[in-house]
């Protein structure tokens, strides 16, 4: 089991940098897996982990200049590792001025993902500062836990609207409740609603957009047919959508989200290289 | 004492008391006729700073006449009542033109008057008590190993590690080069935290005089402190350092001023189970005698000029004024729990006792007048 990559265009550095932080403030620990061409951060839905899911793809040819691995086995050529990913963006945090980037997986005291950055300094030689990360190797016969999660069969699927907008709403509205209700139709529309005891506020968004989902009868057999005006609603955990929002620090291509009434909320957001999607349950 | 200061000193000043507020609660004044000295020592006396302002860094400078022939006036006030003056640095450097200090035994308070634009005069009254001399025994000239590096290259190098880093590790490695490496304790698993490691080469050094393979752990906290100020003021800050255990010794030199600090070190695991006895611990009376051993490794000498038993003893009740007061007690009885795995690292660098430099035939170690437990090795 081999794995090398190297970052040197400062760009690159920092968008990586960025995914890695929107991923650390989603998940306290995750599942990294390597293959020949992607990286994904994943972290599955665990009844420790509230139930939410997520699932990060990235093309490492968008990233890496070099990027050399070898799994466990010809047949199966992946790594997968389990880290915490806070500590991944604490190395990258310092290094946004690097020369190069190393990342590589050594066996220190126990296996390590380790970061070496290249600084520049005023001296002939450069600084180095490597950061050896813990990480914990995963044996193949645990890998089906982390397969991708399928589209669920939604009811509602709907552009969001403008991140930064619906961060400073949902910020605001968490003081007065721990749940929020998201619903959407196929009109555009979304509102998010608390209600408590003494107050009850919706923020009503309008002329979002649909998106047109490819004619796959699967995906299909909800929503078709359905009244366009009809609200697909989901009672979910404001912590955690918060939690999306504000790890965000850069407007996506694309963001969605699919609303499977009273189950689940699927959020996807889209950037050129990389994709996120992140899986809300909603509450009883 | 009465001192004027102006201009662009006042803000000098104002980031030398930001940089002792990152040591101690308290702060200690001393006006010598080398100038005017400010200290501070940590609770636990794992940390030591003083900054000595020589007469030509003041506009006027009085130092007064001491109250008691030889014997300098020192007092101290609250750290907090005497930073929240210089609290806004900027703001000191945009309006005050003038800061006047007066220090009179007999008065009942310390004045600091700021002089502002717009004819406006800020006084402040702050409370003081009379106290000891703080003063951390200590000499560069014993320490094996120095380096020497313009500040802004350390404050670089320490940017890599978290702000919440207790302990750090100087070492030199091979080739000359210096290596700063995040200090993990044993107790935590060894494979759960992350190690971050950065080599300077040595030409980044003003001056590099180090054994290769030395090496000192100290705390960052307070080694930041010094270095905020540092690179403010572009000066070149200067590591002094012995065996692990040794307290290492970080100065900058500037024609006006004068800066130390004193920082213990951690000792190698394998020294701890020895006893050496240069230190006299084995004299602390205290009921945490077990973990005499462990303190000793981790503490800075101190000195009170009178009686050695100041601060870091048990309270004796019958020097009110030597025991910089109840707070600096506290760590004696903590020490119970310095060998509970997951303590904070600060309850490791031990305060250190005051006899380990003693003047032969001087008093010592006593923390009671009465002796209720005769020591067998001591300087008696």
């Amino acid at each position: 089991m081999r794995f090398r990559a190297k970052i040197v265009d400062l760009a690159c550095l920092n968008h990586f940098s960025r995914v890695v932080n929107t991923v650390a403030r989603l998940a306290k620990t995750c599942t990294l897996r390597l293959t020949a061409d992607k990286l994904y951060f994943i972290l599955s839905d665990k009844v420790a982990n509230g139930g939410v899911s997520v699932w990060c793809e990235l093309c490492q040819g968008n990233f890496f200049d070099e990027f050399q691995m070898e799994g466990v086995a010809a047949e199966h050529n992946e790594i997968y590792l389990e880290l915490v990913p806070e500590n991944l963006s604490r190395a990258l945090k310092t290094a946004q001025n690097a020369k190069t980037v190393k990342i590589k997986l050594t066996n220190k005291h126990c296996p390590c993902l380790t970061v070496a950055v290249e600084l520049p300094s005023l001296s002939s030689s450069s600084r180095i500062v490597t950061h050896d990360i813990p990480v914990g190797v995963i044996p193949r016969r645990l890998w089906n836990d982390f397969r991708e999660p399928g589209v669920p069969d939604f009811d509602v699927s709907i552009y969001l609207p403008v991140l930064k907008t619906m961060k400073s709403v949902v910020e605001r509205m968490k003081n007065l409740s721990n749940c929020i209700v998201i619903e959407a139709n196929l009109s555009g529309e979304m509102n998010l609603k608390i209600e408590t005891d003494l107050v009850s506020v919706t923020t009503h968004f309008k002329d979002l957009g649909n998106p047109p989902w490819a004619s796959d009868d699967e995906c299909q057999s909800s929503a078709q047919g359905r009244d366009l005006e009809s609200m697909a609603e989901a009672r979910i955990d404001i912590k955690k959508l918060l939690q999306l929002l504000a790890g965000q620090q850069v407007n996506p291509t694309k963001a969605l989200c699919n609303i499977v009434s009273r189950r689940i909320v699927h959020f996807i957001l889209l950037h050129e290289d990389v994709s996120l999607q992140y899986f809300i349950p909603a509450l009883a | 004492m009465r001192c004027v200061i102006t201009g662009g000193n006042v803000k000098v000043l104002g980031k030398a008391v930001h940089s002792l507020s990152r040591i101690g609660d308290e702060l200690y004044l001393e006006p010598t006729e080398n100038g005017l000295s400010l200290r501070a020592v940590n609770s636990s006396r794992s940390a030591f700073a003083s900054f000595l302002f020589v007469p030509l860094f003041f506009q006027l400078y009085e130092r007064g006449s001491p109250p008691r022939a030889g014997q300098h006036f020192r007092c101290k006030v609250l750290m907090k009542s005497f930073l929240s003056i210089f609290r806004s640095l900027p703001s000191l450097e945009k309006t005050v033109g003038k800061c006047l200090i007066l220090l009179k035994p007999q008065a009942s308070r310390l004045v600091v008057q700021l002089h502002c634009k717009y004819g406006v005069t800020k006084t402040h009254n702050l409370a003081f008590q009379e106290c000891e001399r703080l003063q951390a025994v200590f000499s560069t000239r014993q320490c094996a190993n120095s380096l020497c590096a313009p500040a802004r290259v350390l404050a670089e190098a320490v940017v890599h590690f978290p702000a919440t880093l207790s302990e750090v590790t100087l070492s030199a490695g091979p080739g000359g080069k210096i290596s700063l490496r995040n200090y993990v304790e044993d107790e935590k698993e060894p494979g759960r935290t992350m190690v971050t490691e950065l080599w300077l080469a040595e030409d980044e050094f003003q001056e590099v005089a180090v054994a290769p393979g030395t090496c000192i752990t100290f705390c960052l906290k307070e080694f930041r402190g010094l270095l905020t100020f540092a690179e403010a003021s572009n000066l070149p800050l200067t590591i002094h350092y012995d065996a692990p255990g040794r307290p290492a010794v970080f100065t900058l030199d500037d024609p006006l001023l004068e800066v130390h600090l004193v920082l213990a070190t951690l000792s190698d695991p394998e020294s701890i189970s020895q006893s050496p006895t240069a230190n006299g611990a084995s004299e602390l009376p205290t009921p945490a005698d077990d973990f005499a051993d462990d303190l000793e490794s981790y503490m800075i000498a101190m000195e009170t000029s009178a009686y050695e038993g100041g601060s870091g003893a048990p309270p004796s009740p019958t020097f009110p004024l030597r025991t910089p007061g109840p707070a600096h007690s506290e760590p004696e009885e903590e020490e119970e729990e310095e060998a509970v795995p997951g303590t904070p690292p600060h309850k490791k660098f031990r305060s250190l006792f005051f006899g380990s430099v003693l003047t032969p035939g001087g008093p010592c170690l006593a923390p009671t007048q009465e002796v209720l437990a005769e020591d067998s090795d001591g300087e008696y």
